[in-house]
């Protein structure tokens, strides 16, 4: 078997970031967008972690630590701007949310 | 590097060669991409929910492959320990009976769908053409003292601060600027 090299890994992540941005382009409820938005924070620590292993220092390690911060970080908050949506418009769909739009 | 270390790193290599074979990889890749799928493909939102945790799962297998032990135990404990709790409190929240019965997909789903496509083109381009980019050599790293090395990344040795404490500290500033914002915007009244 061909063993496997950071290449391997990075395809890995790109398929995971692209199912990711599928997703935030396609559904239409809320909470599965903030889902995806996961799946592609997940791609881009998979991408930092198999970086840290090809240079052999630890910098990609902590970075995608960093990012796991900015994910918890960002679903607290969107999750937040969710519910209090759902109180005043009753729906969860994205098509729906369009207070800004003109 | 000293040689101590480079000793004890090839004695860790040659002991956990055995465990990281490439079918174990493909498996785990494979799992990943596949409820990543069934992420953005299922209607109910708790089985979206559900498969997210187990993309989470595999892709910290992954981070074990790759000698990240600590990453790979963040990943578990905040992600699919943290996170996905937070999700699933907050489908229960909203009611998703009315949306059951929705359309799953936007009207828009084409244009979104060739867009995400034109991005798979890039990769492939990217990669295609980039290739000689990304060697193929691993470099060895010590997966005993993978935790003791972030940790002096991150706090610092001896009393001197390390490289990542100013952005550590900033981390935790952005965590309490979060929390809050999540208070104040589901409280009804302030």
């Amino acid at each position: 078997m061909v063993p496997i090299t950071t290449f391997h890994y990075l395809v890995v992540a790109a398929a995971l970031f692209v199912l990711g941005v599928i997703g935030v382009l396609t559904r239409r409820n809320v909470v599965v967008v903030l889902m995806s938005i996961e799946l592609i924070l997940n791609a881009v620590n998979l991408n930092l972690v198999a970086f840290s292993r090809m240079w052999g220092n630890l910098h990609g390690q902590v970075f995608s630590i960093f990012i796991t911060v900015d994910a918890a970080a960002e679903a607290a908050a969107g999750l937040g701007i969710l519910i209090a949506f759902f109180r005043n418009k009753e729906t969860i769909n994205v098509d729906e949310i369009d207070l800004l739009k003109w | 590097m000293n040689p101590a270390m480079n000793s004890a790193l090839n004695s860790t290599n040659s002991a956990m060669a055995p465990v990281a074979t490439p079918s174990f990889f493909y498996a785990l890749a494979a799992l990943a991409l596949i409820s990543g799928f069934l992420v953005i493909t299922r209607r109910n939102v708790v089985h979206s929910a559900l498969a997210l945790i187990v993309t989470l799962l595999s892709v910290a297998g992954l981070y074990l492959m790759l000698y990240a032990p600590f990453v790979a135990g963040v990943q578990i404990i905040v992600y699919a320990g943290g996170i996905m709790v937070l999700f699933l409190f907050v489908i229960m929240l909203v009611n998703i009976e009315r949306s059951y019965n929705d359309r799953r997909f936007s009207s828009l789903w084409p244009v979104g769908l060739g867009a995400a496509c034109a991005l798979l083109a890039l990769f492939v381009f990217a990669f295609a053409k980039g290739r000689a980019l990304f060697p193929d050599r691993l470099m060895p790293l010590s997966e005993a003292a993978n935790t003791q090395q972030i940790a002096t990344m991150l706090y610092g040795d001896a009393g001197k601060a390390g490289q990542y404490t100013f952005v550590f500290e900033i981390a935790s500033l952005l965590l309490l600027v979060a929390i809050l914002g999540a208070v104040v915007m589901t409280k009804k009244k302030i």
